[in-house]
């Protein structure tokens, strides 16, 4: 398997991340559960959305702890591809493999709902150029409002570290952020659901580009047969 | 024979200590003869756990001792042996009824209420509601695929109603959303019958291989019971037979009678128990533990499995000290099942379950004979006969008194209410928009998720939901629809359910779904009182007949009475739901128009009959009259056209006129495009000669599809050939605005984004400022 994606308990979006990147975009995918080792050759890694222990303390914080997380750490420290969505966003913020943290929506209520994002031009995978300048995507969560302290805000804006800007903004989330990656450039994490946008019956396909633009070093690595 | 329980002092459980009084018995909702009967079944006085086992299994909610002779009239089998849908597993033999879908795979689908729970505590009482259903479906082996809920509150003008309204919404949000299982909406209505009693019937449908069907029979004697999931409490005690009882101002001191739910845990169940039924020849038989739960799930196991059974509650796994037998019987903790494995094999289980952290608990095995035995630190405290339990409850066939106000109601003539004037006719459609029932559902259904597991084909608000069922790896296509329209049900019961079916199938054929099945959730107020009994058996009979006219079974729901609360009765209300199936993505339709240049027809004629209507609640506050006439032979002749004319991809959006008549439907075909506009023009003013009628009637029978220029001629030949009315209503066009003739003068000229705005606002209005 070559992007191998984690189920912890609760997890729920999981099988729709593997059927996007094998049935869809053609990758091996598989999923691994939170208690068994990262396999070897794996060469990215999704953290999926869900519901990870219930989420009853603060969404992720329990998460963290499992043990394959230590595998995921280690991966990404090695500069392994890693995107987390949605829950899997929360987890990687709270494993501190990203910055900042995702608190309950200011409408205090679950959004599911498709929303239009801008696009901002982060590094050479993420950009308008390769994504459009506009993209909707499936948002469903209800802790997604986005925080983090001036000085980290800061540090993203300079360095470009924002991938998505919801427009409007349907949570609270400061200055909009919707995604964002650290400075390396290999962990990227994101509320919406990129994986329920890349089929012909889903609302639209601005997920396939999306999830490309994160799969691009493997697709590059090793041409594969593209089935949508 | 000698009791074995009472005659072993001292003894170490208080409840074989209880003297059983008429008083013990009263409060345990059982009349004197059933506990007459109770005592010829046992030949001796029971003690007070199994009083109470005998008073939550004989309850209205498990034995259907007021309904079990009128459910017997629905059809539950198809007649047409060949057609598709054919039922594997019928109502009433499991927990949930499984249909045929093709090519090995079948659907298990049920509706199921939880509506007392909700009214006490609206948040936990939805969101179990949810968890019920849920396990009813995985228990059958199917992966779950779709959620829906039919809900019923009073007027959002009460603060209380809100508080209920939002209560609920976030109940099942926060259950569903967690589970990961889409929730397609469903429907809303708001009405004030349901003041103080609120429905909340949750359905869900999973998706399994016919080989993969699952029994809740206790068989082989000597395999081991499992008790499997959290542990055992002292919440939802009784709750069968809380739900078996009218609704007063005390019924909040019940609150130990709601259950709480942890989403989490269903979730971590549901996965485990899939994984164990996954392993072949693992599982002999399963059953969840919902109402009345360990006591239901041995002596419903056992009963179907010809058997006796034998448990031990010492071993059953507990989170609050000091249960008594009769508290952990009667407790019905949530996300808890009763699995029998095959002996030899317990291994294999307790691995699944270590794998997901849940409690797997060996407690007892299955026995000969057909007693069910419960011990409790050493001694038995419960033994009786299984099926009496399951089999032998009361049925009654209640006396019947038609209601006074179905003769009123038969007098009432249109020629009472004034006529509408041209200049009157905004109005009256922004009055219909508005009502909350009309409006836009938006505020309910973005707080579900509906579109995990990547299924979501038509997200809600069309006709139906639509769900692809990629994760079975199958290219179909599975449409919901829910329906019933109290005021009808109420106005005459009869057609009222027929009306509810009918328009349940239409929304489906509108989505270019063929019915495959139904499952019923019905509604009803104190089948003790004659009036509410009469309502209740005539509107089984009219479902009953209808879905005998078009061949679509009953394969399984849920009955709810004792309805009432401070006024009385709710308006009858039986639910009705059906699954359909869609062979391909192009014949997914929606009821919303995407462009301009599209011809609209009306189907069905014109519509002339204002009885029931909404335009007569929200014009003159009036639930009167007679309802639509049904003509299902008519009924059949739409449905088969719009099938058949989505199939050869000649319609490109179909609506059912429905609830506020043609103008709402008309409104709300091209609120999903901005600037979309229609220009309509009707000759006349059709046979009740009145414009309200026609404008705002709901007659039955009627759809209004939108078609491509070159394909309305097909279009009106094929309804020819099927001796259906068709009529060219006029076009859509991109000048964002309704503009509608009658009879060569203008009645409506509206901005379509005006209209829509009152729509979509009304629901959002009334809760962001509460």
């Amino acid at each position: 398997m070559k992007v191998a994606i984690i189920q912890f308990p609760g997890s729920n979006c999981d099988w729709d991340a593997e059927h996007s990147v094998r049935d869809v975009i053609g990758l091996s995918a598989g999923r691994v559960w939170h208690k068994d080792p990262l396999p070897e050759g794996v060469e990215a890694v999704i953290v999926p959305g869900g519901f990870s222990f219930g989420d009853y303390l603060r969404c992720g914080a329990i998460a963290r702890f499992s043990p394959i997380m230590e595998d995921v750490k280690r991966f990404a420290d090695q500069g392994g591809q890693v995107l987390g969505i949605c829950n899997g966003f929360q987890i990687l913020c709270e494993s501190g493999l990203l910055p900042g943290a995702l608190v309950r929506n200011d409408c205090m209520e679950f959004r599911c709902i498709n929303q239009t994002l801008k696009v901002e031009n982060s590094n050479d995978r993420f950009n308008q150029e390769i994504l459009s300048s506009e993209l909707t995507l499936p948002i469903a969560h209800g802790e997604g409002n986005y925080r983090a302290d001036d000085p980290v805000l800061a540090q993203l804006e300079a360095n470009n570290q924002v991938l998505l800007r919801y427009q409007p903004n349907p949570n609270g989330s400061l200055n909009d952020i919707a995604g964002i990656r650290n400075q390396t450039g290999n962990v990227y994490g994101m509320m919406p659901h990129p994986e329920r946008a890349v089929e012909l019956h889903h609302p639209c396909l601005d997920g396939l580009p999306v999830l490309r633009a994160f799969l691009q070093p493997l697709l590059s690595s090793s041409p594969v047969e593209l089935s949508a | 024979m000698e009791p074995t329980a009472t005659s072993l002092p001292p003894n170490p459980d208080p409840c074989l200590n209880v003297e059983i009084t008429p008083e013990l018995i009263a409060q345990h909702g059982l009349l004197p003869e059933e506990y007459d009967q109770i005592l010829k079944i046992l030949g001796r006085t029971p003690n007070l756990t199994e009083l109470g086992i005998f008073s939550v299994m004989w309850s209205e909610h498990c034995a259907y001792k007021n309904t079990r002779k009128l459910l017997r009239l629905f059809p539950t089998e198809k007649k047409d042996k060949d057609a598709i849908g054919q039922v594997l597993v019928k109502a009433g033999e499991e927990n949930a009824g499984v249909i045929d879908v093709g090519e090995g795979w079948g659907v298990a689908f049920k509706i199921e209420s939880h509506n007392h729970p909700s009214a006490i505590e609206p948040f936990e009482g939805a969101a179990t509601g949810v968890g019920g259903i849920v396990r009813d479906i995985f228990t059958m082996g199917a992966r779950p695929v779709l959620l829906t809920n039919s809900l019923r509150f009073g007027s959002l003008e009460s603060s209380q109603v809100k508080r209920l309204f939002r209560g609920v919404v976030s109940g099942i949000s926060h259950y569903g959303n967690c589970l990961g299982i889409p929730n397609m909406g469903g429907d809303v209505y708001f009405d004030d019958c349901y003041e103080g009693n609120p429905l909340v019937n949750a359905l869900c449908a999973g998706i399994l291989r016919h080989e993969e069907i699952q029994k809740g029979a206790a068989t082989g004697v000597g395999n081991p019971v499992y008790y499997v999931g959290p542990g055992t409490g002292r919440d939802g005690l009784g709750g069968a037979s809380f739900a078996s009882r009218e609704l007063t101002e005390e019924s909040a001191e019940d609150r130990p009678a709601v259950q709480k739910g942890d989403p989490f845990m269903e979730k971590l169940l549901l996965e485990a128990c899939l994984e164990m039924m996954s392993i072949p020849g693992l599982v002999v038989g399963i059953q969840d533990m919902g109402a009345a739960g360990l006591t239901c799930s041995t002596c419903e196991t056992a009963s179907r499995g010809d058997s006796g059974i034998e448990i031990d509650l010492d071993l059953v796994p507990q989170r609050e000290t000091g249960m008594n037998s009769y508290e952990i019987m009667l407790s019905e903790s949530q996300e808890r099942m009763l699995v029998i494995v095959a002996k030899g094999r317990e291994r294999e289980l307790e691995e699944v379950f270590e794998k997901w952290d849940l409690h797997a608990a060996h407690i007892g095995e299955v026995k000969e004979g057909d007693r069910m035995v419960v011990r409790h630190k050493g001694v038995v405290v419960a033994d009786l006969p299984a099926k009496s339990l399951t089999d032998e409850a009361p049925v009654y066939d209640q006396p019947t008194r038609e209601p006074a106000h179905l003769v009123k109601a038969r007098e009432w003539k249109i020629e009472s209410i004034p006529e509408l004037a041209s200049d009157g006719v905004e109005g009256a459609l922004l009055g219909l928009l508005k009502h909350p029932t009309i409006a836009s559902k938006r505020w309910v259904w973005k707080q579900y998720d509906h579109m995990v597991m990547s299924g979501c084909t038509v997200e809600p608000g069309s006709d139906a939901g639509v769900v692809k069922l990629s994760i079975a790896g199958i290219n179909k296509y599975l449409a919901i629809a829910n329906d019933c329209n109290n005021r009808f049900c109420y106005l005459e019961p009869y057609t009222g359910a027929q009306i509810a079916f009918v328009e349940c199938m239409r929304n489906l054929a509108c989505s270019g779904a063929r019915a495959l099945a139904v499952t019923d959730n019905l509604n009803f107020g104190n089948p003790n009182k004659p009036e509410a009994y009469y309502m209740l058996k005539e509107c089984v009979k009219g479902l009953a007949d209808a879905c005998a006219h078009f061949d679509v079974p009953v394969v399984g729901g849920n009955v709810s009475l004792y309805n009432e609360h401070g006024e009385g009765a709710i308006d009858p209300t039986p639910v009705v739901s059906m699954v359909g199936l869609i062979d391909h993505a192009d014949k997914v339709t929606r009821s919303s128009v995407e462009e301009a240049g599209l011809e609209l027809l009306l189907l069905g004629g014109l519509p002339d009959e204002l009885g029931g209507s909404y335009y007569l609640q929200t014009q003159y506050n009036k639930k009167e009259g007679t309802c639509p006439k049904v003509n299902l032979a008519a009924e059949k002749a739409l449905q088969d056209l719009l099938i058949s004319q989505i199939e050869e991809n000649k319609i490109t959006a179909a609506h059912d006129i429905a609830e506020g008549g043609l103008l709402v439907c008309l409104s709300e075909m091209l609120f999903n495009e901005a600037e979309l506009g229609a220009t309509v023009s009707l000759a006349d003013h059709g046979r009740s000669g009145r414009l309200d009628a026609l404008l705002f009637g709901e007659s039955q029978g009627r759809a209004i599809i939108a078609a491509q220029k070159d394909d309305v001629n097909a279009i009106l030949d094929a309804a020819k050939d099927a001796a259906l009315s068709a009529i060219s209503l006029g076009s859509t066009n991109d000048s964002g605005k309704l503009k509608v003739e009658v009879a060569g003068s203008e009645v409506l000229d509206a901005n379509v984004s005006g209209l829509k705005n009152v729509w979509e606002r009304a629901i959002p209005d009334h809760m962001e400022h509460a």
